[in-house]
């Protein structure tokens, strides 16, 4: 192989003139972690909303909730992207439409929001599984105690499912934060395009995805480390 | 001598039965559950239902809080008609005291928390005056120490004994227990036995499905007999136990005093 490996590339200034290589992996790194944090934001809430709503003793709930997931689940993620990116503005109302495409950062809100959907027909599955890994007799004993079902599901349901699910949440997590490396096919410049950018212009293949790949790999280990922190947090005495 | 247990305040003039059943029936798809249920639970009264497994006890008695719902008949709660769209049922629920085979406390709570979330939730009592009410009943309970504790660090039979204080907190009219004791291992029955007494003792109205026939001797007015479904028998406790009794009754009772 002719290869010339040069580790000092990263020093060297990137033909954008916005500082060097590295500054430009880091930006892509900051995208990385900002959209997979937005788009966490979005699947958590919806995705609980929607977990819930499949518990529910409630047809039109349960119906609705199904439909989410089955719809937002099953279409590659891919496709999803292009159509929050290309179709929807066009199936808009012009005016709507019209503003969606001279949004400043327009391919951040689209990832932000593509992604927290898709993740969030992901987390509902986690939810609706933790739910209804619980005794029967815990919704029963709030019900009984007079809790409407919003506050047994505040108080009582939600807060043990939640402890159960968490490692799966850790893993749906780091899989939506993988994800956000789809976004670069609508232009976010995150941590892959970067790589992928600076591969092109210093045409160091090998150097560009070997940083990228450890950053990637530094911040599952930083997640990982958050999540068994707060499983050590919210543990509950005398269980298990 | 202990305090009492029961600070409800219900009215004391006899205004008609606390629980009165009329001809509840219940399916699951075709599957009839209860065929016909009539009976009443008069204020202060200790009713205890018994009957082989899958008679439809539980059921029964979680028709009576709507925790079952039900397609026929009726079932009036103090004068309130719990099969009824204008029932605020949640605030039904609040009076009526429940106790469940597995406890049911709430696993991430503490024992005090336990004790005041429906006070505070369902009541809006202040923090302070539920905490006050619920360790002054975890004290009548004889586990006063144990407040800060959660219910994973408590074995069976002080949890069931939380969870009566917890049902008991609400300041109940009438309370329901779906065999208390029969999760426990043999040695924790009778703590939980004695507080149980105890409050009907105190005048606690109390239907409870169980099969501590001792309990039914010692506390109980009427004993009512199920098997698939339907009410054989409501008797008072000395015919229960004494001769008049059908058949099925009968074969039951040899059954289960045989151990
Ligand atoms: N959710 C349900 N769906 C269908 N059938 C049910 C359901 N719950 C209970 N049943 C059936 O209804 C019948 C009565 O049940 P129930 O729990 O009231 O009996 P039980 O007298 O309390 O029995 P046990 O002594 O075992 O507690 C049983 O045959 C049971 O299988
Ligand atoms: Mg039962």
């Amino acid at each position: 192989m002719n290869y010339n490996w040069n580790w000092g590339i990263f020093f060297e200034a990137s033909p954008e003139g916005t500082g060097t290589y590295a500054d430009m992996l880091l930006s892509g790194l900051t995208w990385t972690i900002v959209t997979a944090l937005c788009s966490w934001v979005i699947a958590f809430l919806l995705g609980s909303l929607v977990g819930v709503m499949r518990t529910l003793p409630n047809r039109a709930a349960n119906a609705v909730g199904t439909t989410y997931v089955e719809l937002f689940r099953n279409i590659p993620l891919l496709v999803q992207m292009f159509l929050w990116y290309f179709v929807l503005p066009e199936v808009l109302p012009e005016q709507w439409g019209s503003w969606l495409k001279q949004l400043p950062n327009a391919p951040f809100y689209t990832a932000v929001v593509c992604l927290g959907f898709f993740t969030a027909s992901r987390v509902a599955e986690q939810v609706r599984a933790g739910i209804q890994s619980l005794p029967r007799g815990q919704k029963m004993a709030g019900t009984a105690l007079g809790l409407t079902v919003g506050q047994t599901y505040r108080h009582v349901l939600l807060p043990n499912a939640y402890r159960i699910i968490l490692p799966p949440l850790t893993s749906e997590f780091l899989n939506n934060l993988k994800n956000t490396s789809v976004a670069l096919t609508i232009g976010l410049l995150e941590l892959t395009a970067r790589a992928r950018a600076m591969q092109e212009f210093s045409f160091q293949v090998f150097e560009a995805f070997t940083a990228a790949t450890i950053l990637y790999v530094i911040i599952n280990v930083v997640v990982i480390f958050i999540s068994s922190w707060i499983e050590r947090r919210v543990a509950i005495p005398g269980s298990r | 001598m202990r305090a009492p247990l029961n600070t409800s305040s219900a009215p004391a003039e006899p205004t008609g039965p606390m629980i009165a059943m009329t001809n509840v029936s219940k399916w699951y798809g075709d599957f009839k559950v209860l065929t016909n249920c009539t009976t009443s639970v008069n204020k202060g009264e200790v009713v205890v239902v018994c009957g082989p497994s899958g008679s439809g006890k539980s059921t029964l008695i979680k028709c009576v809080n709507a925790l079952e719902p039900f397609q026929e008949g009726q079932v009036v709660v103090d004068g309130t008609p719990v099969r009824d769209k204008r029932t605020n049922l949640p605030k039904l629920r609040a009076r009526v005291g429940m106790v469940f085979q597995h406890f049911e406390l709430f696993p991430h709570l503490s024992i005090a928390e336990n004790l005041t979330l429906a006070q505070v939730m369902v009541l809006g009592r202040d923090r302070g005056a539920a905490l006050d009410s619920g360790m002054t009943l975890l004290d009548r309970v004889g586990l006063s120490a144990h407040a800060k504790k959660f219910p994973g660090q408590l074995s069976g039979g002080q949890q069931q004994r939380v969870a009566i204080a917890r049902a008991l907190a609400m300041n109940p009219i009438v309370m329901l227990f779906d065999e208390p004791t029969s999760a426990l291992d043999p040695e924790m029955v009778g703590e939980v036995l004695d507080v149980m007494v105890q409050l009907a003792r105190e005048g606690m109205t109390m239907m409870c499905v169980t099969h501590e026939m001792g309990f039914a001797r010692k506390v109980a007015n009427r004993v009512i007999f199920m098997d698939k479904g339907e009410i054989v028998e409501d008797a008072t406790k000395d015919d229960f136990f004494g001769h008049a009794r059908s058949e099925r009754a009968q074969n039951f009772l040899s059954k289960i005093l045989q151990h």
